[in-house]
């Protein structure tokens, strides 16, 4: 007996039929994620005008993985865009909370002063990537705050560390006694001008690479000012080749400025400082075939230095030149200490000009940076004792203390 | 008095800028202002610049001092450079304006200045940062020299330094297990160990004594107590 076809079958039938009128129903309702909710964006406050916090919420058994992010610029309502831009697609529930952070804004809109609403959509996306209906958020603009509170932290610390040496500068003015520890590399530069005089050979002075801009050449030319000064009163030659015309214009500055200080005006030599290259190994090349050449009796290098900081040293130390050095680059500082007499190391490059200068504001504000160092220090140990509570009591208030204190330095 | 007072106005009120730039985000623009100020200082420097390297190699060759064949060697780089870059010798011709030599890109191949950077100049800086090794040689020789108990501690730390760098440290201390007890004996362990928590415990402090010596440099500065880098005139 024949097996009658299942099609045939009236019971079969119907329930294809019943199938087919279902299907696309119950598709839809299974694959779709809801729509999102609550889509709002707000312009992040205490920043630059280059953020928006984008909210949405995510309805409860929605099944979505991901939500779609998408943004366009408008004005009085209307698009400025065609086309809607995507953000970014993210996991479904990065609305909550503070929101999700968008920074890649229109260009137009995040550019200086501008004051363009942007409107942002939302859709959810399900995991078979089926995506709900965008849901529109109102137009926002990201405006430019007066004050970054990012950089809060850094503003209360900066202001602690300038006020201990304000404290120190006013302390030191009406009276109060400032002892500061013998330098032994800045109390060295008479010994080596000294020296270069009885030989009778020049005095090199290099520095740095960089430009008047940075700080450690400010310090490195506020100390050629002594040397200059001892050079000027042993009659020594004093030569300062310069990797930058701006450093050149302010070392013959700060050298004519000396020579007046040490009552010889009349032996200051413009022709003995000058530019020579912005190149640095062609600066090099310079300073080193100079040092060989001319065999300077002493050797200064105080600023910014990189890879040629040891090369100087080397150099100078195959001549039989006193060296001395300085600087704040502390990739550089192993060199100079290898290769050199004497070497400031960082913070001591920085008191030198102070500690050279013997003024009393100048000396107080080293002990306000000492100060500063002790309070750091005390910060640093405190840390370190709410770390270890909070590592061994990982749920107590140490480990939120411990949180917000790392919160607060940055960690 | 006025070539000592003003130049302490400009800095305070252009450090006090560019401080307040940093933290208010409404002022950015000010401390670019301040920035372009700069270069264009420097710009004018640069002329000063190129002058005082012509006058001091002329002067040179001039009056055939010792060394003046070098001088005229720069006197001569001076000039093919600066002709190479202001006519754009051999410049390859803007798309957009292919008829309009000067529209060409100055620098880079096979424009005459682009050919004398690539194989001069960067052939000779190559040669001058090679030296470096040498010097880093010679200055080890002489700074692990084991004179007193400071420099043994440096020469020891240097030497496992050394050896954890290189395939000794795999030769000597490979067979330790690396999930045994020992493995902190491992010369690749102990070199990570020195440079990661010892070297930058080290670092780190010398880095927070030159952030507060910027701090108290800059105080200095702004407030007109350090005036040594002015002139006296």
């Amino acid at each position: 007996m024949p097996m009658p076809h299942l099609t045939r079958m009236p019971s079969f039938k119907a329930f294809f039929a019943i199938l087919l009128c279902v299907a696309p129903v119950a598709t839809i309702a299974v694959a779709m994620p809801p729509n999102p909710e609550n889509v709002t964006a707000v312009d992040k406050p205490g920043d630059a005008g280059a953020t928006v916090l984008l909210r949405w919420t995510v309805p409860a058994d929605a099944g979505a993985t991901n939500a779609r992010v998408e943004q366009r610029v408008t004005r009085d309502g209307a698009s400025v865009a065609e086309e809607w831009t995507l953000v970014e697609v993210v996991a479904a529930d990065a609305g909550s909370g503070d929101g999700f952070a968008i920074t890649d804004l229109p260009p137009d809109s995040a550019s200086s002063g501008s004051s363009l609403p942007i409107a942002f959509r939302v859709a959810l996306i399900g995991s078979d990537g089926e995506i709900s209906p965008f849901v529109e958020s109102s137009p926002v603009v990201a405006r430019r705050n007066w004050f970054m509170t990012s950089r809060l932290n850094l503003l209360i610390v900066l202001s602690i560390v300038c006020g201990a040496v304000v404290l120190w500068i006013l302390l030191a003015r009406a009276g109060r006694s400032v002892k500061i520890r013998r330098i032994a590399a800045l109390e060295a530069i008479d010994e080596a001008v000294g020296r270069a005089t009885e030989m009778g050979r020049s005095v090199l002075f290099v520095p740095g690479i960089q430009d008047m801009n940075d700080i450690q050449t400010v310090a490195g030319v506020t100390v050629l000012g002594h040397v200059a000064k001892t050079a000027a009163e042993y009659d020594a030659v004093l030569e300062v080749p310069t990797s930058r015309s701006l450093v050149m214009t302010a070392a013959r500055e700060t050298v004519q400025a000396a020579h007046f200080a040490a009552g010889r005006p009349e032996t200051y030599d413009a022709g003995r400082i000058n530019y020579i290259t912005d190149e640095q190994f062609g600066y090099v090349a310079y300073v080193t075939g100079k040092m060989v050449r001319e065999k300077p009796a002493a050797c200064f290098y105080m600023g910014a230095f990189y890879a040629e900081s040891l090369l100087f040293a080397e150099n100078g130390n195959s001549i039989g030149a006193i060296q001395i050095a300085g600087t704040a680059e502390p990739s550089q500082l192993p060199f100079f200490v290898a290769a050199c007499d004497y070497t400031l190391i960082g913070e001591e490059f920085f008191a030198a000009s102070a500690y050279l200068s013997g003024e009393r504001d100048q000396l107080g504000s080293i002990k306000g940076q000492d100060l500063g160092k002790f309070l750091t220090g005390a910060a640093i140990i405190i840390g370190s004792l709410l770390a270890t509570a909070a590592s061994l009591a990982p749920s107590g208030s140490f480990a939120s203390a411990s949180a917000a204190y790392q919160a607060f330095f940055g960690g | 008095m006025l070539r000592r007072t003003i130049p302490i106005i400009i800095l305070s009120a252009t450090g006090t800028m560019l401080v307040v730039a940093y933290f208010s985000p409404f002022t950015l623009s000010w401390g670019e202002t301040v920035l372009d100020w700069f270069n264009i200082l420097a710009a004018v420097a640069f002329v000063l610049g190129a002058g005082n390297l012509l006058a001091v190699n002329l002067e040179k060759v001039s009056s055939r001092k010792a060394g003046w064949a070098y001088a005229a060697i720069t006197l001569l780089s001076f000039a093919a450079m600066f002709i190479f870059g202001i006519f754009k010798v051999g410049a390859v011709p803007n798309p957009s304006a292919p008829d309009v030599h000067l529209a060409g890109a100055y620098e880079g191949l096979p424009s005459a200045f682009g050919w004398m950077y690539e194989y001069v100049l960067s052939p000779l800086t190559a040669t001058m940062f090679a030296m470096l090794a040498f010097y880093v040689a010679s200055a080890a020789f002489r700074a692990f020299r084991a004179k007193n108990v400071e420099a043994i501690l440096l020469l020891g730390t240097a030497f496992i330094i050394l050896l954890g760098r290189t395939a000794a440290a795999t030769l000597l201390t490979g067979w330790i297990p690396v999930d045994s007890a020992f493995a902190v004996l491992r010369l690749d362990n102990v070199t990570t160990a020195v440079t990661e928590h010892v070297s930058t415990a080290g670092m780190r402090a010398i880095t927070i004594g030159i952030a507060l010596g910027v701090a108290a440099t800059s105080l200095r500065l702004l407030l007109g107590i350090d005036r040594s880098y002015l002139s006296k005139g």
